[in-house]
């Protein structure tokens, strides 16, 4: 190896350090924080001192956690699949046709981002209360489209549209219709496009919490940060800190091996993407 | 225990026993977790079993901020899904328009609670909650500190100060360099109201807006308590006061960082847990009072529950809600989870006082716990709080002081007001 | 439309109204009613105590004139001050997103050992629930049992721990530093994917030619992820105008940090104001489409841009 590479080497190891170091800072901490209680949570540790796995006990004894991650991974995957299913037809058409409206409505998708959750709650209500789903999981997925759909339809017109023209037209020739050009030409380059959204949008539906709240009611029925925000200490005051964090751990796990499985995805579209060249 | 009981509900439910062709089902929101949830269902199934009812749970966030709008929600839809709310003692005036007259069903028991929640409680004539368990603001100190430094526990805020910079300053010569005189709640939120109600009303500076409506507020010795809170911040008590909230004061005493600390009685265990360094060095007492002319007070907390107008079964719900909060309902609380009774008599009972003696203590301070001002104020409670919370902490960062902050404040309330409460 | 359309064209479009109608279906039923019922009760004088008959009062939630004084939204110095510290907010703390998201994204867009695994732990914090990250970051911050200061003491950075929470000079970068840790992966993700899709030859090319990396960011890189880069930081800028869960955790109902959704939800929820709470949401409405606004006539956000065959 010359110098330079060397050089570089020793640079980009010390860039992804810095970057794991800032991203899992945090994360570790409350892992180090999970395995602790009482008084050593105002103790800065920086290295687990106990392994008690007691919080890790509780929270799965006390309540139906098990079953609240289940609720959560139904919600979250249902939400990210309505909303591929909505946005990757809607994408190609905005992206690559041209017709009057067209604008309008790209704006008019972009504004159902722009209202704060809190402020559209009660007419939200209403509506789940009308489609009769209340206090179910339909609830939540019917909601949590309003905060996916936008967003997963515009991320994947601007990829769409990136695509070079020449893949559609050489379909175009060989007489596939719009619905084939979907499937068998533009989705394989839109893999990377699709599993970062598709992540993104995941993570959103997973991480919802003030429609999780409101329109589900019982225990049995409930996503996983409503889950987190139901611990309580001995007392109404106490903060229990160890358990709050053990389950904010346990419940990264899944995502943390979701992305793992889909930034394979990321990756290959870049030999998809290589032969357009 | 609890198996045994549900075991003879179950069975009851199922021979038939006890259940009259029209048992109902209701549903109570109680805490979800640990022990709160475990009394809570506890309780309810023994009711449901002696009655032929049947009994829902719904749990709910204990977090007021998290709790307050589902339950705004549900009443605001005039949902049935949940009969009884379990509310904080600042509610019954926010959500009382949903919630029926309980009077009709306590046979005058109320009469046996402490009369500040009951009075509290009720809006406009009706009783819109029946008390559950109170809270109170306290000063816990450190035995151990005072008598090594042969200091009274403190009458005044005064003598608070004083002793507090005496012992932080000697502490800290001594090499425990992290060591603070005073922590409490600074955090600009509904804690802090409770702090500053208690500055300002034991200096005599009145409760905000009066029961009578007038509001009191701008005042020489309101402005008094509140720049001597101010004169803290950095001095006996960390900058972090300003963003900190009960857990946070408590971190700081519990590891040995305080000598005085205004908390709710919840932090006693707490700080004489097994592994708190802090653990049998701890006194309680009422808090200070502002001047030789001033009161002792402490600000009154705690929960109630209330039986929701839409309700499909407004009496059944109501009984239950005279279950839980009979003598033996909080008496078993009391015992099993320290949670404080809104009843005189149980603070006398050898039985709770065994089981948590510092109850003994504190009778006094709940026997007079003060209201905050949200039966007269009603629905716009919130308003007049955060204007009065955000008033203080400007006056506690430095940003102003308290006579000109006040002046302002009053005109504010005078807006939120309007032509009447 | 100068000419008449070809037939083929005209099939074309109406493939494409096919293929949005199913989108715009569900987001007009999941998102105008409640955004319409928001925008007509901006309109009354509902409380949430009574929701049944509110009464209209026309524009008298924003400005009101009562004969000898103006009331309403658009002169409470409240407001203006959750809208200035919202902006500023969102300007900031976008800025640093962008920097440090897109800057990750180009380090693990290179091959290198561990590359899988460092991009899932790069993700991690957007994967945190906001309400448990603000947590977290309350308590590494914290002046007397923080890590941080601990951490900064014990290298000798600071001799006295620092309140960042709480002082009111450091609070609102104390949420910044929060927020930008919990959200630059949605930037680095997306620019990740848009890395992907770009012509590997481009760089060969760039390569033999010896242009230098800085350059070939600055004339290739940029400009060719640019798009995706413009949409990445319209949805963080709308999200972070709405920022409520951090700063509601972080420091409360602080008038020196509250942000408008704070603002908007002090008024819905603890003040029942329905009324004033949907009037302010109107207007954060509004902010919103001027920053798009003004990302459209600065032509950094282009619409009408399509790849058509």
């Amino acid at each position: 190896m010359t110098r330079r590479n060397w050089v570089k080497s020793i640079l980009r190891l010390v860039t992804v350090s810095l970057i794991v170091l800032y991203s899992a800072f945090p994360f570790y901490y409350a892992i180090v924080s999970s395995f602790r209680s009482g008084t050593d949570i105002y103790k800065p540790a920086y290295f687990p001192t106990t392994f008690s796995f007691q919080n890790y006990v509780s929270i799965f004894k006390n309540q139906p956690f098990a079953q609240n991650i289940v609720n959560s991974l139904i919600v979250a995957s249902a939400v990210v699949i309505v909303s591929m299913v909505l946005a990757v037809p809607a994408a190609y058409a905005l992206g690559r046709v041209k017709f009057r409206g067209r604008r309008l409505i790209l704006l008019t998708v972009l504004g159902t981002s722009m209202f704060p959750q809190i402020a559209v709650l009660s007419g939200m209500y209403q509506l789940i209360q009308s489609l009769g789903l209340y206090n179910s999981l339909g609830a939540l997925i019917v909601s949590n489209l309003m905060l996916t759909v936008p967003f997963t339809a515009w991320m994947l017109t601007i990829f769409m549209r990136e695509l070079p023209k020449e893949i559609e037209e050489a379909a175009i020739i060989d007489g596939a219709g719009p619905v084939k050009i979907i499937l068998r030409v533009f989705l394989p380059l839109l893999w990377p496009a699709m599993a970062s959204t598709g992540i993104l949008a995941f993570i959103a539906a997973w991480n919802e919490f003030l429609f999780g709240l409101t329109f589900v009611v019982s225990n049995e029925n409930r996503t996983v940060p409503v889950a987190i925000a139901l611990i309580t200490g001995t007392n109404q005051r106490e903060l229990p800190w160890g358990n709050i964090m053990a389950a904010s751990v346990t419940v990264t796990l899944p995502i943390i091996i979701l992305v793992f499985i889909f930034q394979r995805r990321i990756v290959s579209g870049l030999t998809a993407g290589a032969i357009k060249g | 225990m609890r198996k045994v009981i549900l075991g003879i509900a179950g069975f009851l439910t199922f021979a038939g026993l006890g259940s009259p062709a029209n048992a109902v089902e209701v549903s109570v929101s109680c805490g979800a977790f640990g022990v709160d949830l475990q009394l809570c269902t506890a309780a309810s199934q023994r009711w449901a079993a002696q009655t032929g009812n049947t009994v829902q749970i719904v749990s709910a966030p204990v977090n007021d901020s998290d709790r307050l709008p589902l339950y705004q929600q549900m009443l605001a839809a005039h949902s049935s899904d949940i009969d009884i709310y379990q509310i904080d003692v600042i509610w019954p005036g926010i959500l009382g328009s949903h919630f029926i007259d309980l009077k009709p069903y306590s046979n005058g028991t109320e009469k046996d609670h402490f009369p500040a929640i009951v009075k509290n409680n009720t809006v406009n004539g009706q009783l819109l909650a029946m008390p559950w368990y109170t809270d109170a603001g306290v000063l816990y100190y450190r035995k151990d500190l005072l008598e090594k430094y042969g200091a009274a526990v403190p009458q005044t805020w005064d003598e608070l100060t004083e002793t507090a910079t005496k012992i932080q300053e000697a502490e800290r010569s001594a090499g425990n360099k992290q060591m603070w005189g005073f922590v409490w709640q600074g955090k600009a939120d509904e804690g802090l109201t409770c702090d500053a109600f208690e500055w300002v009303f034991s200096h005599g500076g009145g409760s905000i807006v009066e029961p009578d409506g007038r509001i009191s507020i701008n005042n020489a010795k309101a402005a008094k308590a509140i720049d001597l809170a101010a004169s803290w911040i950095g001095k006996i008590s960390p900058t972090s006061t300003l963003n900190d909230a009960e857990e946070e004061s408590r971190g700081i005493f519990q590891t040995g960082n305080a000598v005085f600390m205004r908390n709710w009685p919840y932090a006693w265990s707490l700080a004489n847990s097994a592994d708190s360094p802090v653990r049998d060095r701890v006194g309680v007492a009422i808090l200070p009072q502002g001047g030789a002319n001033g009161i002792h007070t402490a600000v009154l907390g705690g929960w109630q529950l209330a039986v929701s107008k839409y309700s499909k079964h407004p009496k059944e719900a109501a009984e239950l809600v005279m279950y839980l909060t009979s003598s033996d309902g909080e008496k078993e609380r009391a015992i099993k989870g320290s949670y404080n009774p809104t009843r005189p008599d149980l603070y006398k009972d050898p039985e709770v006082l065994s089981a948590v003696p510092f109850f003994g203590t504190l009778y006094e301070t709940f026997a007079n716990a003060e209201a905050r001002p949200s039966g007269v104020t009603k629905d716009r409670y919130n308003q007049v709080s955060v204007a009065f919370l955000q008033a203080v902490h400007s006056v506690l960062s430095g940003q102003e002081a308290a006579a000109p902050a006040l002046n302002n404040l009053e005109t504010s309330i005078n807006d939120i007001q309007g032509s009447s409460w | 439309m100068k000419t008449a359309m070809p037939p083929q064209n005209y099939a074309r479009v109406k493939t494409a109204w096919l293929f949005i109608a199913p989108m715009l279906i569900v987001l007009a039923a999941v998102a105008a009613w409640p955004l319409l019922n928001t925008a007509y009760y901006s309109l009354t004088n509902a409380r949430l105590s009574d929701l049944s008959d509110p009464s209209f009062i026309g524009l008298r939630n924003y400005l009101n004139y009562n004969g000898y004084r103006w009331s309403g939204l658009l002169t409470s110095p409240i407001w203006w001050k959750a809208v200035l510290n919202t902006l500023w907010f969102m300007a900031v703390s976008v800025s640093l997103e962008v920097v440090i998201g897109f800057g990750v994204a180009l380090v693990l867009h290179h091959q290198f050992p561990g590359r899988g695994l460092a991009r899932v732990i790069s993700l991690i914090p957007w994967a945190i629930p906001a309400v448990v990250s603000a947590q977290i970051w309350s308590w590494m911050l914290h002046e007397q049992f923080g890590i941080i200061n601990d951490f900064l003491m014990v290298i000798g950075a600071i001799e006295t721990p620092i309140a960042w929470a709480a002082k009111p000079s450091t609070a609102m970068w104390a949420i910044v530093f929060a927020d930008v840790w919990g959200t630059f992966p949605f930037i680095a993700l997306l620019m990740l994917a848009a890395l992907q899709t770009l012509p590997a030859d481009l760089y060969e090319a760039a390569k033999i030619d010896g242009i230098s990396p800085i350059k070939v960011f600055f004339k290739i890189t940029l400009p060719l992820t640019m798009p995706a880069l413009v949409v990445a930081v319209i949805f963080r800028s709308l999200d972070a105008l709405r920022i409520f869960d951090l700063v509601y955790v972080m420091s409360g109902r602080n008038p020196q940090t509250m942000t408008i959704s704070v603002f908007i939800r002090q008024r819905l929820v603890d003040f029942q104001d329905i009324g004033t709470g949907s009037a302010a949401s109107m207007l954060l409405f509004i902010i919103g489409a001027l920053v798009v606004i003004i990302a459209l006539l600065t032509r950094t956000l282009r619409l009408s841009e399509v790849n058509e065959s």
